[in-house]
């Protein structure tokens, strides 16, 4: 017992956390280090507003729905207190609206926060999801919890908002700056927990969806490929992949000898002119590459030709600059291997004479 | 030209090698080497994401435990050897959507009722025994207050109960006329309607005294108090038309399971505040954390308990028109719920499935 609450609480104590903004460290019971970024307050409203709109839209569907139904709301008045078969139909009606009604306050949240993905549908859409504190499984109790406290956080404020004036009394004002304890209470803490999230030991975190982009290093086989005629199915060999349909197996053009990467596109880039960036212009380059407007590339070569003092990659400049990209990483991912990590343009260069490998 | 990973199953097939030989970098090297593992792991969790388990194959599903793993070592390898933005952020987004899975809600529905229904919840009202003593002592207080306050002024009876819901039940009311509001409404109609308003009122409310407890659970007992205050203003009416038994027989059909269960909601509102206002050597969230998951147990079972006392309020009372009937059902439900909630210990199989289990889940300390 005393041992699982310390592994608890070292998981806990785990949960370092970044300096800057919404990146936290979390550390799975398996003990593999996930980089986690907590929802951004702005996200949640656009989930809670999209979630509420929802509600409201199928609330009033159903009303009208069963409306509809009952034949209108003049003869409801009429029929629901009469012993005939239609009263008894009707009183069958309003039970299922009252019931209805009640679920969407209470138990859409929970319903779809139960599910696989953890989110409800304005969540989703958000790309954010709810997610246990302590790195440990998500259970249904926590789910409950943190979707009991929505009534005071939420509905309670704003029906009390929306039903009272201007004129109400201090006691008016006393109420809303209570209750606005709880609506804004997630602006007041690091993490953006609401009250629920306290209560249940649950937080909101983004949810990532990435699909693998191509390597950039392998130019040779997206340059050579893009010429061929199966262009299409090759630049998107990652994605289409991905997403689960087979390609077919189209040959590989002549096939390139190892190392081909580094000079296929005939730039050759000498130490010297590798030593000038570290890893964060070599990340700000990949960006640039990948850009599909391509809008950067003039600029940056123009920054990195000067910068080097080569002028060979005119009109060339994405083959140049790829090439450039390329043999930067080599360089850097080879003293990465040593130990050797050189942050940006400024840090200190303690690297030296590194072959490619 | 196709790399021939992605789907397929195969580690390493003559295409691959061809691009792993192409591939200039070792850490691209590494990358094509593990690709197929890493588009196989996205294939299973996007499935498990949509909820589709059933595509999901036996196979896959076995697999998955062992993939996450080894796309986790791939991320922390690729951390160390890669500088390659594109596949860091990939396999970032791609073990922490695996690891949502591997830890995402496991029970389905059903297996959490069942566990529940079978010992969880009356463990979970066990261990917030303490916050129930409390709460039945504010409520008797609640009561025993709204009498006195009656008894020294009448004037203080609308101020509890309100005109529109006294209706004829006011001070200086005769007899008879009381005795008509306790009996010889079983010709009402619309008496199911009247019982799902009960419930969808009584939980909202219940719910309300929960979520007040992160107050300090101060809220939730002053809900409690004004709540019972009423009873004790009404018992005082009833007690002067020389009706008291009649009245206790008509609140005890669906009281004993409706004030149980407000008196649940009372007490899993206190158990949170006590929680956040002395969490003692823990940390206040897990204090907090720990209490709410256990409330949040109880305030299953209280809305639950809720839509029965609806169904005795609505039907039972009605029907049921003598008192020693309305004494029976009403007595029978609170033997019910007090034998269930602590002499009921949970089933052999419950109790084996959570010997293990930690605190929030619901078992005694």
């Amino acid at each position: 017992m005393i041992a699982r609450l310390k592994a608890r609480r070292a998981r806990q104590a785990a949960l370092r956390r970044d300096a800057s903004g919404l990146a936290r460290t979390l550390v799975t019971p398996e003990g593999v280090t996930l980089s986690i970024a907590v929802a951004s307050r702005g996200a949640r409203i656009g989930a809670l507003v999209l979630d509420l709109g929802l509600i409201v839209v199928l609330m009033i569907a159903i009303s009208l729905g069963l409306m509809y139904v009952a034949g209108g709301t003049a003869s409801i008045g009429r029929t629901v207190h009469s012993q005939s078969a239609a009263g008894y139909a009707l009183q069958f009606l309003m039970i299922v609206w009252i019931i209805m009604m009640f679920f969407f306050r209470n138990a859409y949240f929970l319903f779809f926060e139960l599910g696989p993905r953890g989110a409800t549908p304005g969540k989703r859409l958000n790309g954010i999801r709810i997610a246990a504190r302590d790195g440990g499984r998500l259970s249904a109790e926590m789910v409950i919890a943190r979707n009991l406290l929505r009534d005071v956080e939420l509905f309670l404020p704003l029906i009390l908002l929306l039903s009272t004036g201007f004129e109400s009394g201090p006691g008016w004002i006393a109420a809303t700056a209570w209750f606005a304890i709880f609506l804004l209470f997630p602006l007041f803490n690091r993490d953006g927990l609401r009250a629920g999230d306290v209560i249940a030991g649950s937080w909101v975190l983004q949810a990532p969806r990435r699909k693998l982009d191509r390597a950039l290093s392998l130019g040779p086989v997206a340059t050579a490929s893009a010429s061929a005629p199966a262009a299409a199915t090759a630049t998107a060999t990652a994605t289409a992949t991905a997403r689960g349909t087979a390609t077919g197996t189209t040959k590989a053009p002549a096939p390139e000898p190892a190392g081909a990467a580094m000079v296929a596109s005939g730039y050759r880039f000498s130490e010297a002119e590798l030593a000038v960036y570290g890893e964060f212009e070599l990340k700000a380059l990949e960006r640039v590459l990948r850009d599909p407007k391509a809008k950067a590339i003039e600029p940056v070569y123009l920054a990195i030709a000067e910068k080097i003092g080569r002028n060979d990659g005119w009109n060339d400049e994405a083959a140049f600059l790829r090439a450039y990209y390329t043999q930067l990483r080599a360089r850097l991912e080879a003293g990465m291997r040593m130990g050797v990590r050189k942050a940006d343009k400024h840090a200190s260069e303690t690297l030296r004479g590194k072959d490619n490998p | 030209m196709n790399l021939g990973f992605g789907l397929s199953r195969r580690r390493t097939t003559t295409d691959d090698a061809g691009a792993i030989e192409r591939a200039a970098l070792r850490s691209d090297r590494f990358r094509i080497e593990r690709e197929a593992d890493w588009q196989r792991l996205e294939t299973i969790v996007r499935a498990l994401e949509k909820g589709r388990l059933r595509k999901v194959s036996d196979e896959d599903l076995l697999a998955l435990p062992g993939l996450y793993r080894t796309v986790a070592s791939s991320l922390s390898v690729a951390r160390e050897t890669s500088l390659d933005a594109a596949t860091l952020a990939y396999l970032e987004a791609l073990v922490q959507r695996a690891w949502f899975v591997v830890y995402g809600p496991r029970t389905s529905l059903w297996d959490w009722l069942r566990g529940f229904f079978t010992g969880g919840w009356s463990a979970a009202v066990r261990s917030i025994a303490p916050d129930i003593a409390v709460a039945f002592a504010v409520m008797v207080a609640g009561t025993i207050a709204g009498w006195l306050l009656v008894s020294h002024d009448p004037e203080w009876y609308f101020a509890l109960v309100g005109k529109d819901m006294a209706g004829v039940r006011v001070p200086g009311a005769s007899a008879k006329d009381l005795h008509g509001t306790l009996f010889g409404n079983d010709g009402q109609n619309a008496m199911s309607v009247f019982a799902a308003q009960l419930f969808s009122n009584n939980a909202q409310v219940s719910i309300l005294s929960f979520a007040l407890g992160f107050a300090f659970g101060v809220p939730s007992l002053l809900l409690l108090v004004q709540n019972l205050a009423l009873l004790g203003a009404m018992l005082w009416l009833y007690h002067g038309a020389g009706l008291t038994l009649d009245f206790a027989g008509w609140i005890a059909v669906h009281g004993t399971t409706e004030l149980y269960a407000i008196m649940l909601s009372g007490a899993a509102g206190l158990h949170i505040g006590r929680a956040l206002a002395f969490p003692g050597q823990r940390p206040v969230l897990q204090a907090a954390a720990e209490a709410g998951q256990r409330s949040a147990v109880v305030m299953t079972g209280v809305v639950m308990m809720l839509v029965l006392a609806a169904l005795l309020e609505g039907f039972a009372r009605q029907l049921v028109d003598t008192t020693p009937g309305r004494f029976a059902i009403g007595g029978f439900m609170l033997a019910l719920w007090c034998s269930y909630f602590f002499a009921f210990r949970g089933t052999r199989r419950w109790r084996e499935a959570n010997a293990h289990r930690s605190v929030p889940k619901g078992t005694s300390r």
